[in-house]
C-alpha cells in the first residue's frame, strides 16, 4: 500500500486527537505522581488537588458547580448511570420517552428497559430530524420517569432545544437526560441557567484521552449509584479515579472555553466552505439534517448511486479520515438508523459521507477534500450501474 | 474497519473490465439498491464454442463487492459456458484470497450475476429465473432471500449457524424477524443430510483453525458417534495440531482394551475418508 504522507482528520465525531497541552500536562501523573487520591498522605493528597483542579475547569465549561461533577469512565457509562439512575429513583412509574436518534448508549438502554418491562416510546423526527414536540407534550405524563433527548447528534450535527424538552418533562414530575457528547465544546453551555437534571459527556471527543468522561447531576437531584464499591466521586462512582485522564479532560476543557469562538467562526466557515463546495460542483447530492440548527463543525451528505465504504476506501488512500452511515461500514446490513429516521432514501442513505472538523483542521485541508473528492465520486458513478439509468430510476 | 487483504483492495482501486458490453449476448443482474449492493454483468459469447469473449460488470456497493465483481470477469474470460456454470462464490473467494466472514454475500452475489447471465444466454429469460427463485419460500423480508437460496448457500459452503447465513446471504440480517425460522431450515438441512465427503480434500490444509475444528466436530457427530454409540460408548475432540487429531474416548470405550483398533480403524479412516486422507488420529494423555 501507498505511504501516505499526511493525515487529514474530518473524523472528530469518532474521537479527537488528544491536544498537546493536555498531554504535558497528564505526563507528570503517569510518572512521579502516582499515590492515591484517597490517601492521608501528602503524596496523594496532592493529586486529590490535581483532580479538584479538574473538577473546577469542567465545571466552567458546563456552567455548574464542582460538586455536581462525577468523573466516569466515558460517555457510555454517564448514560448508563443517569438513566438507571432514573428510573430507580422514580420508581413505581414506568414511562420511558427517548428519541429516535440517540447514540447507541441511549437507544439500545431504552431497549433494554422495554425487556425488563418499562413502556419505552421512541419520540419520532421529521425529515431534518427535529424531534416532534407535540409527541412529548402528549405522551409525558405522571407515569413517566424519564425523557432522555440528546443535546446534538452524532451522524447529523442537529442540536435539540433540551432545556425546552426538561421544562415539559419536569412538568409530570419526570426526570430528564442529555447525552451531550457531541455539544460540550461546540455549543456554550450554562447549566446554571438550565432545568436539566443530569448530563453526560466523554472526553476523548473533546482532545482529551479516551476512557474518561463526566456524569453531571445537578444539585437536588436524587442519585442512585451504578458502581457499587468505595466512597470515590462523594460516593456517586466508586473505583479508584482515572488521575491521568481526569487531569488530561481538565485542561482540554480550560481548551474548549478558549477555542469555543473558533469552534463557531473558523472552523464553522471550513465546514461551510467544504460543504457548500462539494453540494455545488458534485450533481446528486443532499445535505442530511438540519442545515439551520446544527453543531459548527458537522456536514454530512449523500453521495446517490454510490456506496460509503467505497467512498471512504477510496478518499482513504489520499489520507482523508471520514465516516459513513452505508450498512457495509456501520457492521450491520442496514444504514444508519439516524438516515433512516429522517427519512433519507435508501439511495442516498448508502451513499452517505460525514466530515466533523475540529480546530486542529487547516484551510489547505479542506481545499485538498474539495479537490480531490470530485473524480472519486465520478469514478465510482462510472461502475456503478445505477448512475446511467438513474433518469429512469424510480426512487426508493 | 475492514481488513481487507492487498489482492482485495488491488482490485477494488483498479477494477477490471469495468462497463457494460453494447449488444451483450447474456445479462446477468442481482442486488437492488435498497439492500445496498448490486451488480450488472453483460457477457459477449461465441455461439458456436459457447466461449465468453468478453465480460463486463457494473457494481453498486463496498470495496469487496466491486473487487468480487472485477474477479468474476476476469475468472470467466475466454472460458467455455459449461466450465464456467459451475462457479460458486468459493471460487470468487479464492482468488481472492479472504474476504471478512460479514462480506462473504459480496462473493455470493458474483455467483448469482454470473448464473443469471447463464440462464438468461440459454433462453430462460430472467423473470423465469426470478421465478424458480420464487417458487422457494420467502424467509427473509428485508432482503427477499428464500429458503432454497438459504439451503443452496448452506451447502455450497458448509454454513450452520445462523449468523453465517447472515453473512454469506444477508438475511437475518436487518429486522431479525426471520432468524428462528433460519435456524429451523438448518436443523432440517443438517439433520436429513448426511456428511458430504470434501471433494477437494487437500482444501483441509488451508482452513483457518477454527474451520479445521467445525469440519472435524461435524464428521466426529455425523459419522463417528453414532458407531460407537452402538457400542456405548463416545469420542471428544481435544485439540488438533497440523495434520494430527487428538481425541478422548469416553463412556466404554474409555476403559475397552482394544479403543486403540477402533481409533485406527473407526475414528481415524472416518477422518481421512471425509475430511482429509492425511489425517492421523492419536489419543488424549
Amino acid at each position: 500500500m501507498k505511504v501516505i504522507d499526511r493525515i487529514i482528520y474530518c473524523d472528530n465525531n469518532a474521537t479527537t486527537r488528544i491536544a498537546p497541552e493536555v498531554f504535558e500536562g497528564m505526563k507528570p501523573f503517569l510518572t512521579e505522581f502516582y499515590g492515591n487520591p484517597s490517601s492521608i498522605h501528602n503524596f496523594g493528597g496532592q493529586v486529590q488537588k490535581a483532580i479538584d483542579e479538574a473538577r473546577a475547569s469542567v465545571a466552567e465549561l458546563l456552567g455548574a458547580q464542582e460538586s455536581e461533577i462525577v468523573f466516569t469512565s466515558g460517555g457510555t457509562e454517564s448514560d448508563n448511570a443517569a438513566i438507571f439512575s432514573a428510573v430507580r429513583v422514580k420508581e413505581p412509574r414506568k414511562k420511558v420517552l427517548i428519541s429516535k436518534l440517540e447514540h447507541p448508549a441511549v437507544l439500545n438502554l431504552g431497549k433494554e428497559l422495554f425487556r425488563r418491562g418499562y413502556n419505552v416510546l421512541e419520540i419520532p423526527v421529521d425529515n431534518s430530524g427535529r424531534v416532534d414536540m407535540d409527541f412529548i407534550e402528549d405522551n409525558v405524563d405522571s407515569d413517566t420517569a424519564l425523557v432522555s433527548v440528546m443535546w446534538a447528534n452524532n451522524e447529523i450535527g442537529n442540536i435539540y432545544p433540551v432545556d425546552e424538552i426538561s421544562r415539559i418533562a419536569h412538568s409530570q414530575g419526570a426526570l430528564f437526560h442529555t447525552d451531550a457528547v457531541q455539544a460540550v465544546g461546540k455549543v456554550p453551555i450554562d447549566l446554571s441557567r438550565m432545568t436539566i437534571d443530569t448530563l453526560a459527556l466523554s472526553g476523548h471527543k473533546l482532545h482529551a484521552p479516551k476512557g474518561v468522561g463526566v456524569l453531571y447531576i445537578k444539585r437536588g437531584v436524587r442519585f442512585k449509584p451504578y458502581l457499587i464499591g468505595g466512597h470515590q466521586e462523594r460516593g456517586r462512582r466508586a473505583g479508584t479515579e482515572n488521575v491521568a485522564s481526569i487531569v488530561g479532560l481538565g485542561i482540554a476543557c480550560k481548551l474548549a472555553i478558549k477555542n469555543m469562538k473558533e469552534e463557531n467562526t473558523r472552523v464553522k466557515e471550513l465546514r461551510d466552505k467544504l460543504e457548500d463546495s462539494l453540494l455545488s460542483s458534485i450533481q446528486c447530492t443532499r445535505l442530511n439534517g438540519d442545515k439551520e440548527n446544527r453543531i459548527p463543525n458537522t456536514t454530512n451528505i449523500s453521495f446517490e448511486y454510490i456506496e460509503g465504504e467505497a467512498i471512504l476506501l477510496m478518499m482513504n488512500q489520499m489520507g482523508i479520515c471520514a465516516s459513513s452511515g452505508s450498512a457495509c461500514t456501520s457492521g450491520s446490513l442496514e444504514p444508519s438508523h439516524v438516515l433512516r429516521a429522517i427519512g433519507v432514501p435508501y439511495t442516498a442513505a448508502h451513499g452517505s459521507v460525514r466530515f466533523s472538523l475540529s480546530v486542529y483542521n487547516t484551510a489547505d485541508e479542506i481545499d485538498f477534500i474539495i479537490e480531490k473528492l470530485p473524480p472519486i465520486i465520478d469514478m465510482l458513478r462510472e461502475i456503478s450501474p445505477y448512475w446511467r439509468k438513474r433518469h429512469h430510476l424510480q426512487k426508493v | 474497519m475492514w481488513n481487507y487483504n492487498e489482492k482485495v483492495m488491488e482490485h477494488f482501486l483498479h477494477p477490471r473490465n469495468v462497463g457494460e458490453i453494447e449488444n451483450p449476448d447474456a445479462v446477468g443482474e442481482v442486488g437492488n439498491i435498497t439492500c445496498g449492493d448490486a451488480l450488472r454483468l453483460t457477457l459477449k459469447i461465441d455461439r458456436e464454442s459457447e466461449r465468453i469473449l468478453d465480460a463486463k460488470f457494473q457494481t453498486f456497493g463496498c470495496a469487496s463487492a466491486i473487487a468480487s465483481s472485477s474477479v468474476l470477469t476476469e475468472i470467466i474470460k475466454g472460458k467455455k459456458l459449461d466450465e464456467v456454470s459451475k462457479i460458486t462464490n468459493k471460487d470468487i473467494v479464492n482468488v481472492l484470497g479472504e474476504l471478512p466472514e460479514e462480506k462473504m454475500h459480496c462473493s455470493v452475489m458474483g455467483m448469482e450475476a454470473l448464473q443469471a447471465a447463464i440462464a438468461n444466454y440459454r433462453g430462460e429469460n430472467l423473470s423465469k429465473h426470478e421465478e424458480e427463485e420464487e417458487e422457494g419460500r420467502l424467509v427473509c423480508k428485508c432482503f427477499g432471500v428464500t429458503d432454497s437460496k438459504i439451503r443452496k448457500v448452506a451447502l455450497q459452503n458448509r454454513l450452520h449457524t445462523v449468523e453465517q447465513i447472515t453473512n454469506y446471504t444477508k438475511a437475518g440480517g436487518a429486522c431479525g424477524a426471520c432468524i428462528d425460522e433460519i435456524q429451523e431450515i438448518l436443523d432440517e438441512l443438517w439433520k436429513e443430510k448426511p456428511c458430504s465427503k470434501d471433494e477437494n480434500k487437500t482444501g483441509f490444509k488451508c482452513m483457518t483453525v477454527v474451520q479445521k475444528i467445525m469440519r472435524i466436530q461435524e464428521v466426529l457427530d455425523k459419522e463417528v458417534k453414532p458407531l460407537l454409540q452402538n457400542d456405548g460408548g463416545s469420542v471428544e475432540l481435544v485439540d488438533i495440531q497440523d495434520m494430527k487429531v487428538i481425541v478422548r474416548m469416553q463412556g466404554r470405550c474409555s476403559s475397552c482394551p482394544v479403543s486403540h483398533v477402533t481409533l485406527k480403524n473407526t475414528i481415524e479412516a472416518k477422518l481421512r475418508e471425509f475430511v482429509c486422507p492425511e489425517i492421523t488420529v492419536e489419543e488424549a494423555k
